[in-house]
């Protein structure tokens, strides 16, 4: 046992179990607070090992501090602090406490350098983060949040029984570090799937635009910024390298893309683009190079901010309006016009325009694919960048504050820009996607490796803009086709929620049916059978052998009884009868021998 | 989109982000033809020295996406928005 060390996720964690003693008036102050005293705590860590705690033979590592773990912490616990502030008027507190239980749990997963406590603070994170979908309280966000839950479930026990296969193989060790990726045991290849499942790698992802479509209006900020970046950080600690990450990577980075295009709710398409942005990160990781994974990790960070920034803008529509389809908005330019800006900042972030935080981050890792010579896997991220603007940069505003007001009376009176915190929250958001933009170093120090990059060469700008200002005029070319439809795409949930009620069904009709007669045949053969045959042991039972014992001890009886006649006292006569009986048994006896001879 | 229909396109007063889009588009073509002034040390393949290999990329790119991904949707993934609640 080492002497005590502050865990970030401890200050989270206990300063939610205190909230509800906190007094209403004190309630604001308290929400900036302890995400701030966490915010803080995460910048003093030193490097190091800390928090290690025996536990039945195993070592458990609460505190891994490396450059890896401090990057992610530090931008992980900075969203927790913009992310209660986005919701700082919600005054219930039992979502402030589900969201930062739910922080605290990436943070563990962060800092733990051990299989054990990983898996621990991996179920606290979807076991938390499921209530801020049920905090919205429809009926479809319910059955989100146990359709979310129960996936979750299935990809922590690919992870558990990873980990215990892997620390059967290492003679009961769990340090949580790299796995060989050129022989993948058994045990690497299910803890990769949990991993996959989390960061939402096709076909593991339905769950997420699923999920976060259906969250609260600001639980799906804190829901699009941990759960699939913690695991972007577990394939950075345990996979750098393995060649699968590259097509999956850049297989995702189109998927998102392509469901994108049909996808008419606002928060449902920015979830389908962190199944795209994602895939940059997986990419990242599978290339393995340092520009690589530097590539991974600053485009995570960038990543958090930015989609946090556009679900704050789709938040705000659907707090301020109560509508996310596009089919229910458009033309609110004029009634919210600064969550349009901030919100386009966003789109110009998650874009890579230049100056903004993805043309710093994204660019390394499609710089390291084509440094790798994995040209295929270059041209195909840019493609999928092509999407991104078109969808997040365009779409989105486009058909939110401008196109078509197709806004009911009541969504368009209601609209207006959000309260001061919600508005304070993105613009600190926006403000990080342009200072990470203009000033390199202050991502590029926090890299787990030196970066020797430079983003805003003239070749890249060049690149970059054309790129953009060609989607743009394909946007205005297409504009006609890309009208949203009032429409539900089909994705790989379907499996669950269609396939599984057909196999329910199936169980229910025709499985019990075949049950029900086989339960009859058993009762008519088997059961009938065992007790027709139970009646007849009981008829034998109750005649024969009750007969013959029955009879036995009446024909006992009444020898008895004319014994009893027989017997009147004297010796001479009892003595006359038995030798009288013994004479005749003796006759008897050689009358038989005679005979049978 | 056939080249009189762009041009009255451009021409339309609500389309001018796409035509200022247009000029600057041109304008970095112009400058990837000149020699020297966009330096293509970093490009890695023999494709991107042509002059607008972007611009082309990202035009075609963009009319792909879209019009694959409107006949994958159409080809039967798009469906009414009640399709799950009788789950």
């Amino acid at each position: 046992m080492s002497e005590f060390w502050l865990h970030p996720a401890l200050i989270l964690g206990l300063g939610g179990l205190l909230l509800p003693l906190v007094p209403a008036r004190l309630q604001r102050a308290y929400l900036l607070l302890v995400p701030l005293l966490t915010f803080g705590r995460a910048l003093s860590l030193a490097q190091g090992t800390f928090g290690m705690v025996d536990f039945l033979g195993w070592t458990l590592v609460f505190g891994r501090v490396d450059t890896l773990s401090a990057l992610f912490g530090y931008i992980m616990s900075l969203m927790a602090v913009i992310g209660t502030l986005y919701g700082a008027h919600v005054r219930e507190k039992a979502q402030h406490l589900a969201s930062w239980l739910y922080v605290a749990g990436a943070l563990g997963v962060i800092y733990a350098g051990d299989f054990l406590t990983l898996f621990v603070f991996w179920e606290l994170m979807a076991f938390s983060s499921v209530f801020l979908i049920w905090f919205r309280r429809r009926p479809q966000s319910l059955a989100a949040g146990f359709r979310y839950l129960l996936v979750h479930v299935v990809g922590g026990l690919a992870l558990l029984a990873g980990i215990i296969l892997h620390g059967g193989a290492n003679g009961g060790g769990l340090a949580f570090d790299a796995f060989d990726v050129a022989s993948m045991t058994p045990a690497a290849w299910l803890v990769l799937t949990g991993f996959l499942l989390n960061a939402a790698v096709p076909p593991l992802h339905a769950w997420l635009p699923d999920a976060y479509g259906e969250g609260t209006f600001n639980g799906s900020v804190f829901l699009c910024a941990f759960t699939t970046k913690t695991a972007v950080y577990a394939l950075v600690r345990g996979f750098p390298g393995l060649d699968l990450l590259v097509p999956l990577g850049v297989v995702m980075s189109l998927y998102g893309v392509v469901y994108a295009v049909l996808e008419n709710d606002a928060r449902r398409l920015l979830a389908y683009h962190i199944i795209s942005q994602v895939g940059y990160m997986v990419a990242g990781v599978g290339i393995g190079t340092e520009m690589a994974l530097n590539g991974a990790c600053a485009h995570a960070f960038a990543h958090i901010l930015y989609k946090a920034l556009l679900f704050m803008g789709a938040g705000a529509v659907l707090h301020m309006t109560g509508q996310s389809k596009f089919t229910a908005l458009g033309g609110l330019y004029r009634k919210m016009p600064l969550t349009f800006w901030l919100t386009l900042v966003g789109g110009l972030s998650i874009s890579a325009f230049p100056l903004t935080s993805g043309f710093v981050s994204k660019s390394m890792v499609v710089a390291g694919a084509f440094e790798s010579h994995l040209l295929w896997a270059g041209f195909l991220l840019n493609l999928a960048s092509v999407g991104t603007f078109l969808h997040t940069g365009l779409k989105v505003p486009y058909f939110i504050w401008f196109g078509e007001r197709h806004a009911s009376d009541e969504t368009w009176n209601r609209a207006a820009d959000p309260p001061w915190n919600m508005r304070v929250a993105m613009m600190v958001a926006a403000a990080l996607c342009f200072f990470i933009g203009c000033y390199t170093p202050y991502l590029y120090n926090m890299l787990p490796f030196p970066v020797t990059y430079h983003p805003y060469s003239a070749y890249h700008l060049s690149e970059t803009l054309q790129l953009l200002l060609a989607t743009g005029l394909g946007f205005a070319l297409l504009i006609e086709k890309l009208k949203p439809e009032a429409k539900i795409a089909l994705d790989l949930d379907w499996v669950y929620r269609k396939a599984a009620p057909v196999f329910a069904r199936l169980a229910r009709g025709p499985i019990q049916g075949l049950d029900t007669w086989v339960g009859e045949l058993y009762r008519n053969s088997g059961l009938a059978g065992l007790v027709t045959s139970a009646r007849h042991i009981g008829r034998f039972d109750h005649r024969v052998i009750d007969g013959a014992v029955d009879g036995l001890a009446a024909a006992v009886r009444a020898c008895g009884g004319r014994l009893r006649a027989l017997q009147r006292g004297q010796v001479q006569e009892s003595l006359l009868l038995a030798f009288a009986l013994a004479v005749a048994v003796a006759l008897g006896f050689l009358l038989l021998r005679g005979v049978l001879r | 989109m056939r080249p009189d229909r762009l041009r009255n396109f451009l021409r339309d007063p609500r389309h001018r982000l796409s035509r200022w889009a247009v000029v600057v588009l041109l304008g970095l073509v112009v400058a990837d033809v000149v020699p020297g002034w966009v330096d293509k040390e970093h490009a890695h393949t023999a494709w991107e020295r042509l002059p607008g290999f972007w611009t082309v990329f990202g035009l075609i790119g963009c009319i792909l996406i879209v019009l694959l991904s409107k006949g994958y949707g159409h080809a039967g993934i798009l469906t009414r928005e009640d399709y799950y609640d009788d789950e």
